[in-house]
């Protein structure tokens, strides 16, 4: 489905990517983790195209598409959420999650500015599907409120749902529950299983160790920029190679 | 859903078009209720500059952008139509719609490189547009008339009619003015304006909704000069003579300020700031002495307080405040 090939990216000269290689499985949930500052957000930007990789491969569908830029990745059917909130505060919940429909919606602004009936057919088609994503992820009641007054919780579910509904074959999710409690943490963690198994081939992002091993399918283990483990959660659990970069970290910090 | 239920819902969702047609038999019937010459002539222009206003909003407030130089673009389509009036021979329409394709083309070929420009980049490179602009207009006196204007434009026929009072421009202006702020309203409400807000929030992730951000920035300034460019047309062929200093770069600037008065993003509040800042000065002395340290003014104090613009602001605040207060109750 997806598969990196060798990839590397520096900044100014200091490796953020290192030879990176791994594929994902159709249908399945990836989790990529590691230590703050491993290039795991650096990863997610080079495949999804928001930055350019140096070198390296990244076939995507039959195609290398490590040279395309982000809207042509997107428009072949890979969405991600960010890091950090990237929501218009200024338009509803609703139409937030509609601007992940912005390529089913066209780009003609002529057709837009005539809102023709085939384009109001299309636009009710449209609401329909984010309603559909609004109540997957368990938001419907809020569709109509301002993004702005929606609490932290709700903002990281509004992300996902603009991620998942145009039905994308590939879903980049980079750290869906930080900042959640646990509890908050729960139903995110129920929400992606659901989606994986509506059929999402996901890659999972994640500090959270726990849920990693609670959702996952495969594990990879980034640190300073390079590969150093892949496998299923329990293999990654017994693996001292991951131990000593990763877990034993946390451990120090904790 | 009960038949009130019903009657709530199709308000709600026909309240952009109800809220056009309600408009409509009001302008309609304006000039018959009062048809005094001066004031028709300031609500025609208060029409003209919504036209500006509201594409300069969909670049500024809808996508983000910023632009002070859309009087070079409104002062194109003016000497355009002129130009090809005049010495061309071009019935006004024709005019109308060739002075507004070359002008696209202009935007064009500025937007292209300008627009990868951002923030004070922008603003200086739009504002040097203008100036230039504005230089060639002076300067080139025996095409533009330089600094005396360029006199005897023809006025706009509408079938065996010549729109020449204040009287028979009104209805054509504002008939104009309500089918673009219909078109504008569609544009928000549609992909593609969801998509220029998501453009102007961050560009990068933008892109990754499958928007090409460059070729919508350049299609969005496109569009915005287009409607200057009409609403340049529109002025010669209303004062049937133009001169450069209704083209400069303050001229520029008031339009931005009429964007933050009515509020950035906002189709109605493009009609209210357009209104409020044309209209202020012709009732107000000191706003006409002082007219340029108001607006300056203005222009620091919204965008201190109310960085949205100011009805957009206080708006969304009040709706902020409403649904937090729902959330608190739920
Ligand atoms: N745009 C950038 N410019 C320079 N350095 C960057 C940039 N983005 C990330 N880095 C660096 O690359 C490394 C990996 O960062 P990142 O991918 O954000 O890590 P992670 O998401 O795993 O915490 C860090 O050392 C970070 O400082
Ligand atoms: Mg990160």
């Amino acid at each position: 489905m997806l598969e990196l090939i060798r990839v590397n990216k520096n900044f100014g000269g200091l490796p953020a990517l290192n030879e990176v290689s791994f594929s994902l499985n159709s249908g399945e949930i990836t989790a990529l983790i590691g230590p703050n500052g491993a290039g795991k957000s650096t990863l997610i930007n080079c495949v999804s195209g928001i930055i350019p990789c140096d070198s390296g491969k990244i076939i995507f569908k039959d195609q290398d598409i490590s040279r395309l830029p982000a809207h042509k990745i997107t428009r072949l059917g890979m969405t991600r959420t960010f890091q950090n909130f990237r929501l218009v505060p200024r338009l509803s919940v609703l139409d937030n999650v509609l601007c992940g429909l912005t390529v089913q919606a066209g780009r003609s602004f002529i057709k837009a500015m005539l809102r023709l009936p085939a384009t109001r057919h299309q636009e009710r088609r449209l609401r329909l599907m984010a309603q559909e994503a609004l109540d997957l992820f368990g938001i419907i009641a809020k569709a109509d409120w301002p993004l702005a007054a929606l609490p932290y919780g709700d903002k990281k579910r509004v992300e996902m749902a603009r991620a998942f509904v145009a039905g994308p074959d590939i879903v980049l999710l980079d750290e869906p529950v930080a900042g959640l409690n646990p509890e908050e943490t729960a139903e995110i963690a129920a929400l992606i299983k659901q989606m994986r198994r509506n059929g999402y081939t996901i890659l999972l992002v994640e500090h959270d160790m726990e849920l990693v091993m609670k959702v996952s399918d495969q594990v990879v283990v980034l640190d300073s920029g390079r590969l150093i483990a892949g496998g299923t959660p329990e293999e990654i659990r017994r693996n001292p190679l991951v131990l000593e970069a990763y877990l034993g970290k946390i451990g120090a910090a904790a | 859903m009960t038949s009130r239920e019903k009657f709530t819902y199709f308000i709600f969702h026909h309240r952009a078009g109800l809220t056009v047609w309600g408009l409509a038999p009001a302008l309609l019937f304006f000039p018959f209720y009062y048809d005094n010459p001066y004031i028709l002539g300031i609500t025609n222009l208060v029409a003209i500059n919504v036209i500006i206003v509201l594409g300069l909003n969909l670049f500024v407030g809808y996508a983000g952008q910023i632009s002070l130089g859309h009087a070079a673009f409104f002062g194109l389509g003016a000497y355009g139509s002129a130009l090809l009036t005049v010495d061309y021979g071009l019935r006004a329409w024709p005019a109308m719609g060739l002075a507004a394709l070359l002008v696209a083309l202009v935007a064009l070929l500025l937007g292209g490189p300008v627009l990868r420009l951002s923030g004070h980049y922008l603003a200086m490179a739009t504002l040097g547009f203008n100036i230039v602009i504005f230089t060639i207009m002076v300067q080139w006196d025996e095409v533009t008339g330089g600094p005396s204007g360029f006199a005897g434009i023809p006025p706009l026929t509408v079938g065996p009619w010549i729109i020449d009072d204040e009287f028979r421009f009104h209805f054509l202006v504002w008939a104009i003015t309500l089918i673009i702020i219909t078109l504008c309203l569609n544009l928000v409400r549609s992909g593609v304006g969801r998509g220029l807000a998501a453009l102007a929030v961050d560009e990068r992730a933008a892109a990754g909704l499958g928007i090409d951000v460059k070729k919508e920035k350049v299609k969005i300034f496109v569009l915005s000069a287009i409607l200057a460019s009409l609403a340049g047309s529109l002025y010669a062929h209303c004062f049937l003579f133009v001169n450069p200093d209704t083209f400069g770069i303050f001229a520029s600037v008031d339009f931005v300020i009429m964007v933050v008065v009515g509020g950035m993003g906002s189709v109605w509040g493009s009609l209210l700031g357009a209104g409020l800042l044309t209209i202020l000065p012709e009732f107000l002395d000191i706003f006409e002495t002082y007219k340029d340290i108001i607006h300056g003014l203005i222009l620091v104090l919204i965008l201190l307080f109310l960085p949205q613009g100011f009805v957009t602001g206080i708006l969304d605040i009040i709706r902020t405040r409403l649904a937090l207060k729902r959330r608190q109750n739920a």
